[in-house]
């Protein structure tokens, strides 16, 4: 179906039968269903193949360093709030490379959502561990397979009172997307992990395998953290859903004072400080 | 005989950190300036909160002399400790001022200031901060309702009784000061040019630039000098509106600078080598993105940690060639706190209108030190160099001098697409070998105007010279008052406060020398090498520092003559 968002011609670098096609026409569908105009949205990204999303959408985007696509992704919701921020990138640029700013940013509680192309393996290098491979799993660099334990990004995520933390999967475009809906509606920092298979170089976690591995959870009440954590931190098949739904606390643009009263992009605002400048360097007197 | 100082006192007051030498910098300070003395003062401290030996150097004068020596004329050690940590700097003419009870038994003579005793008559250690700055202001004959308004001021929240106490403590140090007057005279005049002046520090003059640029993004992790920029900007960020914000590390810093200025803002980050090594791969997103970013890069000495609270001009080449690829940029070098506030301003100009990264480099002596200057008059309202976006918008449209128009995000009908990958003209993604050559050259080609643009160094001195002394940055005054001493009248001083692009008059203005001495706080000589690269010219001298420490004046002097009296 015809988009607002679609670009079209364009030589596209991933393979066919990629996860990252069906979650580009996830995000395309849940920003124009929310009615979201294209030149009130940015996105934000790092580097990877799930990072070159944005090159694929009628929007303005960032396309940012490898692992850096939150800082600056904060920055811009901060310099203009009428801005709809999404920043996304693959498992290995947001928890690995970006592992600090994934902290981070979950301390600040922008209201930016968060995208994360899960397929736990590196593609765009060709097939080395990701930090949420699985052990065991042998690659070309891991030659006798994992052995560290993997990063569990909603769990840290819950433990740092993110939010919003939901996970999902590619192959469910219907329900990633009324997620990811629920996710840039949300007032604050929302993660939305997205599963997906890497058809190439993870032969482990194949579609199958996420079909095999993945519920969708019920009866759970997501504004329990502690019922959360619990859900995130539990062996076996991983529950797909919003786990985890917070209102309460302030966003971070709105606490610098920059924008306490004045609520106007940065850009837009007066560069005419000379009366307050004069007073303040006579000061020095 | 009484010792007679004249026209120009070194007066250092040394003790261990949070002893409270501020506290005397500051009040002395306001009132030599309120009483109309040229005041000149500089700090060395430790790498500590507490314990240890920092000092702080105020020179006051006659005439304006605004740069640090090793000369100590009046030596207030405040401990034993604080005697040993400045005794190399001791000569026959340093009159030492030390508390007995304190300092003990010492090898040099000295005049007893019964700071402890007279602090506990009054009600305590505390009082003693006063003291001092009455015995100092009280040997200048510096007015003392002057000090008395300053102790009502800061202290009126504390109660009367502190108020009084505090008076009693500066009327004690004055009695001090009289005694001691009569074995040491001080003959400095007040100034009437210095009326309507301001003091301030090198690093406020920066942040003053930045807001008269209409910087209102400011991202940085502190670090060791850079610091003092940022803490100024917070501090103002209400009246002015910026947003402040410390990153989680120096990458983080840069990144949201630069994703600051993609949406419109005008941002800065401060920093310090170790804390801008991080932020490398960050100065080279902004110039494949060409999104404008200023980077204010306080200079102390490395590598590594090397000695955090020191000073030193060695990261020339590191702004010169941080960053992976190749992208013009500029590189300013203030010397002066005007220099600072004018350069500080063009560095966001030059930033904005090239989009490109650009570097204000200073060090910990001209951040942390403070001078009498002329009044800040260079005020025009910033321009912001950007553009309302048509629906067809190409964000990288190539242009003849390489300036795309810059739009931003919401701003008009089309998108902002920008991208680290190489790109096209619309800032997508591409490989294509063409495109690339084309965007590059585009990149390449701002360089061009920002040299056209580049800040001429000033030359001072004779325009006849014979042998030309060449400085950047925090030296400049210093070199300043070395010429002063030497009184050599065929040589004259060339003084850059942009370092990088190398203006085009350099050549022109060497080859008129037949001695070129290059003054630099580093080892190798970065900026001799710069200029060497840039010109023709081959035979060049120098004089380097590299212990951690400014320029002394008398000793470049020194230094400057020996290397001009080689045949």
């Amino acid at each position: 179906m015809a988009n607002i968002y679609d670009m079209n011609g364009m030589d596209m670098a991933w393979c066919p039968g990629c996860g990252n096609f069906s979650i580009l026409d996830i995000v395309k569908n849940a920003v124009t269903e929310l009615g979201i105009a294209p030149d009130k949205l940015c996105m934000v990204s790092g580097i990877g193949q799930a990072a070159k999303l944005p090159q694929y959408m009628k929007a303005s985007y960032f396309n940012g360093l490898h692992g850096r696509a939150l800082p600056a992704a904060v920055a811009i919701k901060a310099s203009n709030m009428d801005l709809t921020v999404i920043a996304e990138s693959g498992d290995g640029d947001m928890y690995g490379e970006g592992g600090n700013h994934f902290i981070s940013t979950i301390r600040r509680n922008p209201n930016i959502t968060n995208v994360v192309h899960n397929n736990m393996v590196y593609g765009l290098t060709k097939g080395q561990a990701s930090p949420t491979s699985q052990i065991g799993m042998k690659t070309n660099i891991q030659v006798d397979g994992v052995f560290e334990q993997a990063f569990n990004p909603l769990a840290v995520a819950i433990a740092m009172n993110a939010t919003f933390v939901a996970r999902a999967f590619s192959g469910d475009a219907q329900q990633t997307k009324e997620i990811l809906k629920q996710a840039i509606q949300h007032k604050g920092y929302a993660l939305v992990d997205i599963l997906q298979p890497c058809i190439t170089f993870n032969k482990i976690n194949t579609f199958q395998w996420f079909k095999d591995n993945t519920y969708y959870i019920e009866n759970h009440n997501a504004a329990d953290r502690n019922a959360a954590f619990a859900l995130a931190t539990k062996e076996g098949k991983l529950g797909l859903g919003i786990y985890y739904k917070y209102e309460g606390r302030p966003v971070f643009e709105e606490q610098l004072d920059v924008n306490q009263t004045d609520k106007t992009p940065l850009y837009k605002r007066s560069a005419d400080r000379q009366a307050k400048l004069e007073k303040l360097i006579k000061s020095y007197i | 005989m009484p010792k007679i100082f004249k026209d120009d006192v070194s007066i250092v007051l040394c003790g261990e950190a949070g002893a409270g030498i501020q506290t005397v910098e500051n009040v002395v300070s306001k009132i030599f300036k309120t009483a109309g003395f040229n005041l000149f003062t500089s700090k060395e401290y430790m790498s500590r909160v507490r314990g240890g030996s920092n000092s702080t150097q105020l020179r006051v004068s006659s005439k304006p002399i605004d740069c640090y020596c090793d000369r100590m004329d009046i030596f207030v050690p405040l401990d034993k400790e604080a005697y040993e940590h400045l005794y190399h700097r001791i000569t026959e003419h340093t009159v030492i001022l030390a508390d007995k009870k304190i300092i003990g038994e010492i090898d040099k003579p000295f005049t007893d200031i019964p700071l402890s005793e007279s602090a506990k008559e009054i009600g305590g250690a505390i009082f003693s901060n006063i003291i001092a700055s009455g015995i100092i202001l009280g040997m200048f004959k510096a007015d003392f309702a002057s000090l008395e308004k300053i102790i009502k001021e800061s202290f009126a929240k504390k109660g009367e009784d502190t108020v009084n106490k505090n008076i009693a403590a500066g009327k004690k140090g004055y009695e001090i000061a009289e005694n001691i007057l009569k074995e040491v005279q001080i003959k400095v005049k007040r100034d009437s040019n210095s009326e309507g002046k301001i003091l301030l520090s090198g690093a406020d003059a920066i942040g003053l630039g930045a807001l008269a640029a209409g910087c209102d993004f400011i991202s940085s992790y502190p670090m060791t000098p850079g610091t003092s920029v940022f803490m100024f900007m917070a501090k103002n960020q209400k009246e002015f509106g910026v947003a402040v914000e410390q990153a989680e590390d120096e990458i983080a810093a840069i990144n949201m600078a630069i994703g600051a200025s993609f949406a419109g803002a005008r941002s800065m980050v401060t920093t310090s080598g170790g804390g801008f090594s991080l932020m490398c791969e960050g100065v080279s997103l902004a110039a494949a993105t060409e999104t404008p970013v200023v980077i204010h890069l306080a200079q102390r000495p490395g590598p590594a940690t090397g000695l955090p609270t020191r000073t030193e001009q060695a990261d020339l080449e590191l702004a010169l060639y941080a960053g992976h690829g190749e992208f013009p940029r500029a590189i300013f070098a203030p010397g002066t706190p005007k220099d600072c506030f004018e350069m500080t301003q063009k560095a966001f100009d030059i930033a904005d209108k090239y989009q490109t990264p650009v570097f204000i480099l200073s060090d910990q002596y001209l951040v942390d030190s403070i001078s009498n200057c002329e009044m800040f008059d260079k005020l025009e309202i910033p321009v912001k160099h950007i553009s309302e976006m048509p629906e067809n918008y190409m964000r990288y449209s190539n242009t003849p001098n390489g300036v795309s128009p810059r739009g931003v995000p919401g701003y008009g009908k089309g998108f902002v697409c920008v991208d680290s990958d190489e790109h096209d003209e619309n800032g997508r993604i591409t490989e294509s070998e063409n495109t690339r050559v084309l965007m590059h050259k585009k990149r390449m080609k701002k360089y061009i105007g920002i040299l056209a643009e580049a800040a001429e160094p000033e030359l001072i001195g004779t325009p006849d010279y014979e042998n030309l002394v060449i400085c950047w940055g925090s030296t400049k005054n210093t070199v300043k008052e070395a010429l002063n001493i030497l009184k050599h009248e065929k040589t004259a001083i060339l003084y850059y406060k942009q370092v990088y692009p190398v203006h085009v008059k350099t050549n022109d203005y060497l080859r008129k020398a037949s001695r070129i001495i290059f003054v630099e706080n580093n080892f190798s000589g970065q900026f001799e090498n710069l200029i060497r690269k840039f010109t023709n010219i081959r035979s060049t001298v120098h004089v380097h520092k590299y212990d951690g420490l400014p320029f002394s004046a008398d000793k470049v002097a020194q230094q400057i003559k020996s290397l001009l009296e080689v045949k």
